[in-house]
């Protein structure tokens, strides 16, 4: 890897193959020739996430100075264990479902507009992965919108006609919370004159008094909270997942509010300081109550939705809610709870979105009604339905135990026993809305006049059953996950930036 | 200095207003659109105005100034007003495919249909 000094410049190629590749991509015309190049380009991002990710175990922190301008005045990429994780679980993630799309894409989508699909799915990684590696605010911004504005055109190619609105509507509650976090950084600037984040948390820190300051992080943590879907700003979600094509909704829901939740940790522990976040402006406080909120509002919802994707899509609001949850316990444990349950709910979301598409791909229905008799038919998707299901729940030898088990710990170390209590509680309301699909496509038996459905393509079972094998192995083996996750809470709590 | 002299960012404050508001009371999806144009607009202007300084030009040397105002975030804006095209352009394109698919703009019709779906 020393040929041509590459190895040093893994961070600026991180986002710039993907960035290059979606138009190239575009000029490839043939959808089978840009399938395969995004493989390419998406594995390519995988393989430096990788490398970067073992550089920064091993040496710490990696500071990589764009076009050569040093960091306070030109924008610093900076991955530390923290983002070096959020971007191995991107890439993965991307990866994996663009194996998976291919199959899916030519069943739902027209094929004269594949290749810009897959353009937009290339650009939509760009900028989740430049939103995460960045170590400038402004830079944060200018990724988060390729990463909207390229999501709503992925969404808005569903093969039903309310993924038009559901595009829509996400685009304008999305461009909204995207002008505030605007908001929120030009404010951050005109107090400090800086737009890098360690430069910009060393400043701030002098001015908490300031009312700027106070506006800033206000407009912040709503621009935020929007993109995250955090509860109550989560109204975009449900139906722009719902109504996306498939693969679509496996890439989104497992990595889109994934970053937004990372650039939640970065901003409140590293640009503000978890000092001044949470002991003197005490957003704990407020977080608290929505992150309980979502749990049980977002499970409740979802006991019932009958439409299988929605009733993910409100599932995923719950999950938020623990991610939200961990953060509000501003311990070592809740911490590594939240980064755990962040790559863990990608695990078992994409598995769980994998093996609706590949049911959708079959019997082109998304109702729960429809599922009867489905254990039978497609005994293998609906294994890994149940496998990544009891994950979701948190069933022992799973991800989801894992993360739920950290996330308990960190809330009894706080004596919140109540907070115990509430987690618990939503892993009930899981198995309710869970079992409801369960049992219509195990117990139930088909009537006789219904289509006869055979099993998913190998093309669309290989990679969902890779996920959930990653959702059983992560769930025995975590050496892994675990170190890494407490590796960089430390860090987020350590103050470093 | 009165709060008046500051009245760039009244200014701000109130498009802004104007902006959300037509975002959240409107039922027609192009003026959904123009208010978040408004929107998106102010914050421009908020940015434009962090970079002036009163009797201060262009940072260009020269001897008969000494008071530069700060040229950055004219050029940030710049980046922000290119997004606000791209929004406003993908904006107007799923309004033209919503009114071929529902034939509709108008936010309470479209729910209608989308209730028969159901």
């Amino acid at each position: 890897m020393t040929l041509l000094g590459i190895d040093n410049h893994l961070p600026a190629l991180q986002v710039v193959i993907p960035l290059m590749g979606a138009p190239l991509c575009f000029l490839l015309r043939r959808p089978a020739l840009a399938w395969g190049f995004s493989v390419a380009i998406s594995s390519a991002t995988l393989i430096i996430a990788f490398l970067l990710l073992q550089t920064t175990l091993q040496t710490g922190p990696l500071s990589y100075a764009l076009g050569g301008w040093a960091a306070p005045w030109g924008i610093e990429y900076r991955v530390d264990t923290l983002n070096g994780y959020i971007l191995l679980l991107v890439t993965a993630i991307s990866t994996l479902s663009l194996l998976y799309a291919r199959t899916s894409f030519e069943h739902e989508i027209n094929s004269a507009q594949l290749p810009l699909l897959y353009a937009g799915w290339l650009l939509c990684l760009t900028g989740f992965l430049g939103m995460t590696i960045t170590g400038d605010a402004f830079n944060v911004f200018v990724f988060l919108e390729i990463s909207s504005l390229s999501s709503y055109l992925l969404i808005s190619l569903g093969p039903d006609r309310r993924s038009l609105t559901a595009a829509f509507r996400y685009l304008v509650i999305g461009t909204i919370g995207a002008t505030f976090i605007l908001i929120a950084i030009g404010l951050f600037y005109s107090m400090t004159g800086t737009l890098n984040m360690a430069d910009l948390a060393i400043l701030l820190s002098k001015n908490t008094e300031s009312r700027t300051f106070h506006a800033a992080i206000g407009f912040l943590l709503i621009g935020l909270a929007i993109k995250a879907a955090i509860f109550p700003l989560h109204l975009w979600l449900p139906n722009a997942y719902t109504w996306a094509p498939s693969a679509v909704s496996v890439f989104l829901a497992a990595t889109a509010t994934k970053v937004a939740i990372y650039l939640l940790l970065r901003f409140l522990f590293t640009v503000i300081g978890a000092d001044h976040s949470f002991n003197l402006f005490t957003l704990n406080q407020a977080l608290l109550p929505l992150g309980v909120l979502a749990v049980l509002i977002g499970s409740v919802v979802a006991i019932y939705q009958d439409n299988i994707k929605k009733l993910l899509a409100y599932s995923s609001v719950a999950q938020i809610g623990y991610m939200v949850l961990g953060i509000t316990l501003v311990s070592l444990s809740g911490l590594t709870a939240t980064l755990l349950h962040l790559f863990n709910h990608a695990l078992m979301k994409g598995a769980l979105f994998m093996a609706v598409g590949a049911i959708f791909y079959r019997t082109g229905s998304l109702r729960i009604a429809d599922l009867t008799g489905l254990g039978r038919t497609m005994p293998l998707t609906m294994a890994a339905f149940l496998i990544s299901g009891l994950s979701l729940i948190g069933l022992p030898l799973t991800v989801g135990f894992v993360s739920k088990w950290y996330l308990v710990m960190g809330a009894v170390e706080a004596n919140q026993m109540w907070l115990a209590i509430i987690i618990l509680l939503g892993s009930l309301l899981a198995i309710i809305y869970f079992w409801k699909v369960i049992e219509i496509a195990y117990f139930h038996h088909k009537s006789s006049e219904a289509p006869v459905v055979n099993e998913a393509p190998l093309s669309l079972l290989i990679p969902t059953w890779i996920l959930v094998g990653a959702n059983i192995y992560f769930g025995i083996d975590t050496r892994l996950t675990v170190g890494v996750a407490e590796k960089a809470a430390l860090l987020l709590l350590g103050g470093a930036p | 200095m009165s709060n008046l002299g500051l009245y760039n960012y009244w200014i701000v404050i109130t498009l802004m207003m104007i902006g959300f508001y037509t975002v959240m009371a409107s039922h027609n999806l192009v003026k959904t659109l123009i208010g978040l144009n408004i929107f998106q607009t102010s914050v421009f202007m908020l940015y434009i105005s962090f970079g002036k300084i009163a009797n201060g030009t262009a940072p260009i040397l020269s001897e008969s100034h000494t008071l530069y105002a700060n040229p950055l975030p004219h050029v940030l804006i710049l980046t922000a007003i290119v997004v606000g095209v791209a929004t406003t352009a993908l904006g107007l394109a799923l309004v033209v495919r919503i009114k071929d698919a529902f034939g509709a703009v108008d936010e309470e019709t479209i729910t209608l249909e989308e209730e028969k779906e159901e």
